[in-house]
């Protein structure tokens, strides 16, 4: 019997070895341990055996047995390893297809702008208001030192829907509503932005609409240095830390002293060239000193309270940061003007 | 305003400065320069040559050959210009001469003759043609008679010149006049200034018996001045005065006219010469207008005028419209011998109006409506009586007869050291400001570090200490001015729970394959009614239009976004950009009121509008056209996004799809649409198929909750179960899909749809619709039957209401 068990064993592990898949050597499993298998078999005729024979047998037998279930596990592995191998070998694609297409879109170059003068005032402590688009003559112009007939008027010609309401010809009232808001009581520190109108002909540097944006401080004791300080870190995060800046005498009715920023320019570093039109300077925007009437008229006592506004226009700034050299680019949205600045 | 240069150094040193680093310091410390012109780059070689004589050429009828004496020589000269004769002094560029625009003078051979030299005229010379003279023009330029042969050219006729162009903010009125630019140059170079003096040798008899001068409004002419000159020459104006004059911009005329333009440029001063022959009644009464009077202006225009216009008459007819043009019959001519001078103060508002109903802008209106110097208005008209006895040999009569209730007197301004370093943030010295005073030419007092200063009339600008203020940092230098940031307790900054919340949708958007576009707020009579949300629609609103548009184009303030948002897609398919998925969040202008009384509500919304192509490049899946649910997908993301509970009705709206189209509903309360755009709308416009969506964004604002509840995480399982129902086609899957939720309630969480079908093997207007149920209890795990239980209630519940059936 053992001789029986031991070529049984060769023939099984021989078999094994020749099996080339799972399925052969499933049916190797069930031809040699299987209930009617070769071993099991065997086993059973183990009954005619002597006593002492028995459990030599046995021992042959178990040995026998484990041996072609080792084998089997083996092989086994092998075989599903290899599956695998093929498997994934067929499942291998033409990665040089190109993706599935994602649809992104992304903002306007002027809300792009908008957002970081925001985020930067916003980190120098200052809230953002909003205010109406069809304002009153008296917030649009009264309020700021501009009363009827005032000659600076014409600087900015209005349109008006009745002789009381226009649509507004800058984001300013929106300073003066703030400052009515917080009744002569508290210190303001403020930028708004927003679309603002005027009688213009649309061409590639004028427009009829436009955005605005601009801020406010008044609280005791500010000083025109303040202004210069404050301008003079928003220069330098929004265009480079290399940029300068200068102060010009200039003239608005709501601020005196009156100033416009230019900072130097980039593209010849302060020497002149054709972007500055040779001067080493671009102007940036307008500023001052809130002018006494306004802050009376808004209940700030001038006496106690000053302050310091500036104002500015992104089409500008986007025009001189990106090169845009058209005004009606920004309101004609043209896909192909539109997603080149998404990541502006 | 433009400056000459040459013309300037008459009153400040200015020394070696160039014209740029003169035009970057008072850029700098006030007066913006827009511009340097050079009258000419270039003019060596051209000197005064007389014409000994002149033939016609041999071989051509329009060319004249002139022997022209140069001084050191005689050269041989072809000239074609009509105006060329013997006798003449003429303007010769000599061979080799360079003249504006690089143009070089050589030798040349015309016709078979020697030409050696150009006799030019003065636009060849580099001077504008609007200001040369009438009569040189069209030829040569003809030199007075006293001008010696061989002389430069270049400085005779000021061709050395730079002009500085200001561009003037309105309140510095003070540098329309060359003495406001001397001042203000004086004062920033720190120079002596050298002012004209205004003797005038009169003559015995008196002006008053020539004139009568009565004001009747005398707050709109506070001062009327009028001189007497007679037995002048009309003539040309001396040859320094129409250089000068041209290099200002004015067009010399005669002595006369440019005598009155030249004290206009110099003092800031308008003028006005009367013939006084042709006034006829020796009167000057100054009034408003009579409705419907007519005078004819000297660009012989009829003005029909109204009492708000401020005339000059002559007792009875009107001759002059105050400030701002003379009337045609008193105009000097080549016959007048006798001039009334006018020199007057007319008030801003008595200008403005007459300037705004004729159209007719000035350099003396201007100048009037800017504000002109109370002290300087007589002495203006001695300074032209002055010229007119000097350069027009008239006699001048004593006395000026004048009305006068002028005020001259100078505004005070305290002011204090202390005071000004605190505002500024510096540390100037008293010294210094006393410096800076001096500069200025302002008076003062001082006291250790107070001062009062006595703003000067010239300088209508300062009235205020921080007019003082701006004055005393301009002069001192902006750039001296130290950096510092605002000292205080700072406020924490952040945008507001609804500006963070637009920017999050904003994002949003973006993300989801949108690109953000903004569009103008004005559109026209067609757009307006187009559109419009339901819920606005129901407000009856009356388009809000500006009371004088610009064009037709922007002339109501928009109730929708939409239309304009149609016109860039528009836009962009015309030039071949067919897939375009855009958003816009912007304002509309909402009133109910015929004639606007009060601001209109501006409602801020969300529109979008999307066509052409969603998925391109398609090797592997279906190309996909934008359509109807990608829209809703978007929206319904939205919502979800912002964890605000909205439905979707169908609803028809005109303008839009009527089987593609739903309001979205809040609350039952509509607060925005979407849908198909109507396919006749999309064909004018020229658009594939459109889909729209509009959102109300106050009430996504109101409904928003920015610190969501927190709600549980489940410890139970879920278990999904799928059914198909047969329903007829007319049946929509969001009323099943509702009675299978309301059915299903509580232990159905939640509903959705993954197959629709109709058409083989489905019978004759039936459909299927499969739902997918997600089943779970919060606080244990179901047991088949309870699930078994729901299920069936709900089958019979569809049954029952669509009378559908399930499909096997």
């Amino acid at each position: 019997m053992k001789e029986q068990l031991e070529a049984l064993q060769s023939e099984a592990l021989e078999k094994i070895k020749a099996a080339e898949n799972l399925k052969e050597l499933q049916e190797i499993k069930v031809a040699y341990l299987g209930k009617k298998g070769s071993l099991t078999k065997v086993l059973k005729g183990m009954g005619k055996l002597t006593k002492e024979e028995r459990p030599v047998v046995g021992e042959i037998a178990n040995r026998v047995r484990e041996s072609i279930t080792e084998a089997l596990e083996n092989k086994s592995e092998l075989l599903e390893k290899k599956a695998l191998e093929e498997q994934l070998e067929k499942e291998a694609i033409d990665i040089t297809l190109p993706g599935r297409p994602v649809n992104v879109g992304g903002p306007h170059l002027l809300t792009s702008i908008i957002e970081e003068i925001e985020d930067l005032f916003i980190g120098m402590g200052f809230e953002v208001r909003e205010g109406p688009e069809v304002e009153t003559d008296y917030f649009n112009f009264e309020a700021l030192n501009l009363p009827q007939g005032h000659p600076a008027r014409d600087m900015q010609d209005t349109f008006y829907i009745t002789n009381e309401l226009l649509l507004r010809t800058h984001t300013s009232p929106v300073q003066a509503r703030t400052m009515r808001e917080y009744k002569g009581e508290k210190p303001v520190k403020m930028i708004c932005s927003g679309k603002v109108y005027r009688r213009d002909t649309d061409d590639a540097t004028h427009s009829h609409q436009f955005t605005q944006i601009e801020g406010l401080f008044v609280d005791k004791n500010v000083r025109m240095s303040d202004l210069k300080g404050i301008l003079d870190t928003f220069a330098k995060k929004m265009f480079g830390q290399e940029r300068k800046i200068r102060l010009r005498p200039s003239y608005f009715p709501f601020t005196e002293p009156s100033v416009e920023m230019d900072i130097s320019c980039k593209v010849c570093n302060g020497d002149g060239c054709s972007v500055c039109k040779g001067t080493g300077w671009i102007e940036i925007l307008g500023a001052g000193m809130v002018h006494p009437n306004v802050l009376e008229m808004a209940g700030y006592d001038p006496d106690i309270y000053s302050g310091f506004a500036f104002g500015m226009g992104p089409e500008r700034i986007a025009m001189l940061k990106y090169g845009v050299n058209d005004i009606r680019q920004f309101y004609t949205n043209d896909i192909r003007f539109l997603k080149q600045y998404h990541k502006a | 305003m433009l400056v000459s240069l040459n013309w300037l150094k008459n009153y400040v040193d200015i020394g070696m400065i160039t014209p740029e680093e003169l035009a970057e310091k008072i850029t700098k410390s006030g007066i913006e320069v827009e511009g340097i012109e050079y009258i000419a780059e270039k003019s060596e070689n051209v000197v005064v040559g007389y014409v000994e004589s002149c033939e016609k050429h041999p071989d051509a009828d329009k060319l004249n050959l002139c022997q022209v004496d140069v001084g050191e020589e005689k050269l041989q000269i072809i000239c074609g210009a009509p105006n060329v004769a013997q006798g003449q002094k003429v303007a010769v560029a000599k061979p080799g001469a360079v003249l504006p625009g690089n143009f070089k003078i050589k030798k040349v051979k015309l016709r078979g003759v020697e030409s050696n030299g150009m006799i030019c005229s003065l636009q060849e010379l580099g001077i504008e043609e609007k200001y040369v003279p009438k009569d040189a023009v069209d030829g040569i330029y003809v030199f007075p008679d006293e001008v010696a042969v061989g002389e430069s050219v270049e400085t005779l006729l000021n061709l050395n010149d730079a002009v500085l162009e200001f561009d003037l903010t309105p309140n510095r009125a003070d540098a329309l006049s060359m003495l406001g630019v001397a001042y203000e140059v004086a004062a920033i170079l720190d120079q002596p200034l050298n002012l004209p003096d205004e003797d005038v040798e009169v003559a015995d008899e008196d002006a008053n018996q020539y004139i009568s001068v009565k004001v009747e409004d005398k707050e709109l002419n506070p001062y009327y001045g009028a001189f007497l000159i007679k037995d002048l020459e009309i003539k040309p104006s001396p040859l320094w005065m129409s250089n000068y004059l041209m290099a200002a911009g004015i067009r010399p005329i005669n002595n006369v006219v440019d005598i009155t333009n030249f004290v206009l440029m110099e003092y800031g001063q308008p003028l006005h010469a009367f013939d006084y022959d042709r006034l006829e009644t020796g009167k000057i009464l100054v009034r408003r207008a009579k409705q419907e009077e007519k005078l004819v202006t000297l660009d012989d225009l009829e003005r029909t005028l109204s009492g708000d216009h401020l005339v000059i008459t002559n007792g009875e007819e009107p001759v002059a419209l105050a400030g701002v043009m003379g009337g045609a019959s008193t105009e000097v001519n080549d016959n007048t011998t006798t001039v009334l001078l006018e020199a007057a103060y007319f008030a801003p508002a008595a200008v403005r109006k007459t300037v705004r109903d004729t159209g007719l802008r000035s350099e003396s209106s201007t100048r009037f409506e800017k504000g002109i110097d109370p002290n300087r208005v007589r002495r203006a008209g001695l300074r032209a009586c002055q010229l007119l006895q000097k350069y027009a040999g008239g006699a001048v009569l004593q006395n000026a007869v004048e009305f006068d209730e002028l005020d001259r007197t100078e505004k005070i301004v305290e002011m204090n050291t202390n005071e000004i370093n605190k505002r500024l943030g510096t540390e100037i010295s008293s010294e210094e400001i006393v410096h800076i005073l001096k500069k200025l030419r302002f008076n003062f007092e001082q006291n250790i570090d107070d001062f009062i200063v006595y703003a000067p009339t010239r300088r209508g600008d300062i009235s205020i200490f921080e007019d003082m203020l701006e004055e005393v940092a301009r002069i001192y230098g902006y750039d001296n001015l130290p950096f510092t940031l605002p000292a205080g307790a700072s406020q924490a900054g952040a945008l507001t729970a609804k500006q963070q919340l637009k920017r999050d949708i904003k994002n949003y958007l973006q993300g989801a394959g949108l690109v953000e576009t903004i569009t103008y707020s004005l559109t026209n009579e067609e757009k307006i009614s187009k559109l419009i949300s339901p819920e606005i629609k129901e407000q009856n609103p009356a388009p809000v239009a500006l009371a004088m548009p610009m064009s037709e184009d922007h002339k109501f303030l928009r109730l929708s976004q939409l239309p304009e948002l149609l016109g860039s897609l528009a836009y962009n398919e015309a030039r071949n950009q067919s897939d375009l998925a855009y958003y816009e969040i912007g304002k509309i202008f909402v009133s109910d009121e015929k004639g606007l009384t009060k601001q209109p509500e501006e409602n801020l919304r969300l529109s979008g509008a999307v066509t052409g192509t969603w998925i391109e490049q398609p090797w592997q899946q279906e190309k996909k056209e934008v359509d109807f649910y990608l829209v809703k997908g978007i929206m319904e993301g939205l919502f979800d996004f912002l964890q605000i509970p909205v439905a979707f009705k169908q609803e028809s709206l005109s303008d839009m799809h009527p089987g593609r189209c739903a309001t979205i509903l809040l609350d039952e309360k509509v607060i925005g649409f979407i849908g198909q755009l109507h396919p006749l709308l999309e064909k004018q416009i020229d658009l594939q198929e459109t889909y729209l969506f509009d959102v109300n964004l106050e009430e996504v604002f109101a409904a928003y909750s920015n610190i969501p509840a927190y709600s549980q995480i489940p410890k139970y399982p879920s278990i999904a179960r799928d059914i198909a129902f047969i329903l007829d086609e007319e049946v929509q899957a969001g009323d099943v899909k509702a009675v299978i939720e309301k059915s299903g309630a509580p232990l159905v969480i939640q509903v959705g749809i993954f197959d629709v079908y109709q058409g083989e093997n489905m019978p004759e207007g039936k459909k299927s619709i499969a739902y997918s149920l997600l089943y779970q209890h919060p606080e244990k795990t179901l047991k088949d039957d309870e699930i078994e239980e729901s299920f069936n209630q709900i089958i019979e519940t569809v049954n029952e209401k669509f009378n559908a059936y399930v499909r096997s």
